[in-house]
């Protein structure tokens, strides 16, 4: 049980990330590598303002702020400089590696006594559930119950935001410009700008995600980032292949549902004995299949026409 | 109202793929006319459309719109004054959004766009209201993806689109070169109702001389970059497609005369 809700809380976290993916793939059809760094500057940011005795509220927000400057970075690279959009995210994810051992000070920070935002849910935990708590004829501590619901919660809440965002005329203007950018040009939308904002927004959900998974875990690692665009994608794919429907707010309910049967997947593959190490080796050839499977099928339902034909 | 002086245009330049598009065009529309540009493939009909458009900025000259420079400015700040339609059906609207958000955001060219709904219910009834004009019987299909639409739906959507705000100055390049002849009669029709309701000032690009025969007040050729006629007023009225078949003969006559000279030439003298 423990493990099914660590999972679970850890999959929420993450949902943020495949919500900040979904913004910049999805929305921009941006493959942004920045994601991969702006995970880790999310950690890493809240961890060194922790230690530093900064409240876990601000901390985190001002987290997630450092992310908004990243994206907005890349996006600055690819349209005023005219760098290739995978080249500019991978130029900031780079940069980003260095910038993050500086926040940190050394390639891990631990947060063991620290106030974080995990330790004020588990706070409230014990106090509203008690001890423990009797979850379906499981005995669930209380304090891990609080976490699970709090970053539930917050997945959540993102998703309503960007849901109503995206249903503005400011969020309307964006998703034309990853639609279609010559139509939404002629229409008097500075396409440019548009991008600006939206990588910004996206890698400020994704070090949201980093800031609150580092004080889940209790550390920030300078390598925590590593392949965390791949995982955002599969978990989007899933997503979408849960609702069929590509519509923003179901895709974004699918990207939240999406992260966290992932993260399960991978729960229940290592307690059956996969090897950590092929993580993510196994998340890359999913991702592969994933993009690889809708053309191959029709080629395939192609060929039976021919041949019922013939 | 639109005012061209002299501009020039070469993509790129001194490479062996250089094209000269536009060699000191220079002209005046005035307020309320329909301008045809008629034109072979590579005659810089569709560049010139594009320069007043804001795709590129010109090499040398200058574009006035209602008396403002607007040579200098992009592409999106002209589109506060130009409503555009293109020749591909599918570069006018967003696939994967609904009619009525496409409509949302036509509804607001050029202008600041906020954190106010793009749908709503009140904006819903106008939209309803104003896609009836169209007689395709979208207005019940607001709430549909615009990527399932035929061609020619999403032509007449793009047109509508263009002229909501009535714009300045309207640019049609090839609308309906894409469409079949049904089609794009169809979409024809709608667009001479469209600028004759609200009276919009129209530059269109074409290669159909039929099309330049029959629409617009006034008729402009273009061969290599440059203007080679202009029939405005009763010329215009009388201007048949044969004639224009005929002058476009002569051109191309001309230029031959001035290869098989030059080849004489030179077997003569060099």
């Amino acid at each position: 049980m423990a493990v099914l809700i660590g999972a679970l809380t850890i999959g929420f976290i993450l949902s943020l990330l495949s919500l900040g993916v979904y913004v910049s793939f999805r929305v921009f059809n941006y493959p942004d590598m920045t994601t991969d760094g702006s995970v880790t500057l999310g950690a890493a940011v809240a961890a060194s303002l922790l230690i530093n005795g900064v409240d876990p509220v601000t901390a985190t927000l001002v987290a997630a702020g450092a992310g908004f400057l990243a994206g907005a970075t890349t996006a600055i690279l690819h349209t005023r400089f005219r760098i290739n959009e995978l080249l500019s995210g991978i130029l900031v994810m780079t940069a980003l590696y260095s910038v993050n051992l500086h926040i940190m000070g050394r390639s891990n920070v631990p947060l063991l006594s620290e106030k974080t935002i995990a330790s004020y849910a588990e706070n409230f935990g014990t106090r509203f559930f008690g001890e423990s708590v009797d979850v379906a004829g499981w005995t669930v501590p209380g304090t891990d119950l609080a976490v699970v619901i709090f970053s539930f919660l917050i997945a959540v809440g993102v998703g309503m935001i960007l849901f109503l965002f995206f249903r503005t005329n400011l969020g309307t203007a964006m998703r034309a410009t990853g639609n279609n950018p010559q139509m939404i040009r002629a229409l008097g939308v500075n396409t440019n700008l548009m991008i600006v904002c939206g990588l910004a927004l996206a890698n400020g959900i994704v070090a949201l995600s980093g800031a609150l998974l580092a004080q889940y875990q209790g550390f920030a690692d300078v390598q925590m980032g590593l392949g965390m665009l791949v995982w955002g994608i599969a978990s989007l794919i899933i997503g979408e292949s849960l609702v069929g429907v590509k519509t923003v707010g179901l895709v974004i309910t699918g990207t939240i549902m999406g992260s966290v049967l992932f993260r399960l997947l991978v729960a229940i593959a290592l307690r059956w004995g996969m090897n950590p190490n092929d993580l993510k080796l196994i998340t890359a050839a999913f991702v592969f299949a994933a993009l690889i499977l809708p053309g191959l099928l029709s080629r395939l339902r192609i060929k039976e026409r021919k041949a019922a034909h013939a | 109202m639109l005012e061209i002086r002299d501009i020039y245009k070469t993509f790129n330049p001194d490479t062996p793929d250089e094209v000269k598009a536009l060699q000191g065009v220079t002209f005046r529309m005035e307020e309320g006319s329909f301008v045809a540009v008629l034109g072979t493939n590579g005659s810089g009909k569709s560049t010139l459309l594009n320069a007043v458009a804001g795709s590129f900025q010109v090499d040398f000259g200058k574009i006035l719109l209602g008396g403002e420079d607007i040579t200098a400015l992009s592409e999106h700040q002209r589109a506060r004054h130009i409503g555009r339609v293109f020749q591909n059906p599918f570069t006018g609207t967003a696939p994967d959004m609904s009619i009525a958000e496409n409509l949302a955001l036509a509804s607001l060219r050029g202008r600041k766009r906020g954190l106010g709904w793009a749908v709503s219910s009140r904006t819903a009834e106008e939209f309803k209201a104003r896609i009836r004009e169209l007689n395709m019987g979208l207005e019940d299909r607001l709430g549909n993806i615009i990527g399932k639409l035929s061609g020619g739906q999403r032509q007449a959507l793009t047109l509508l689109m263009a002229s909501w705000l009535k714009p300045k100055l309207l640019l049609l390049d090839e609308h309906t070169a894409a469409l079949d002849p049904k089609t794009a009669k169809k979409v024809i029709e709608l667009t001479e109702q469209i600028i004759e309701k609200d009276h919009l000032t129209t530059l269109m690009v074409t290669h159909s001389m039929q099309q330049a025969v029959n629409l617009g007040d006034r008729l402009i050729m273009m061969n290599k970059g440059k203007i080679i006629y202009d029939f405005r007023g009763d010329e215009k009225r009388r201007l048949r497609a044969n004639d224009l078949l005929a002058l476009f003969d002569e051109v191309r006559r001309k230029e031959q005369i001035d290869h098989t000279t030059a080849e004489m030439l030179s077997r003569v003298y060099v």
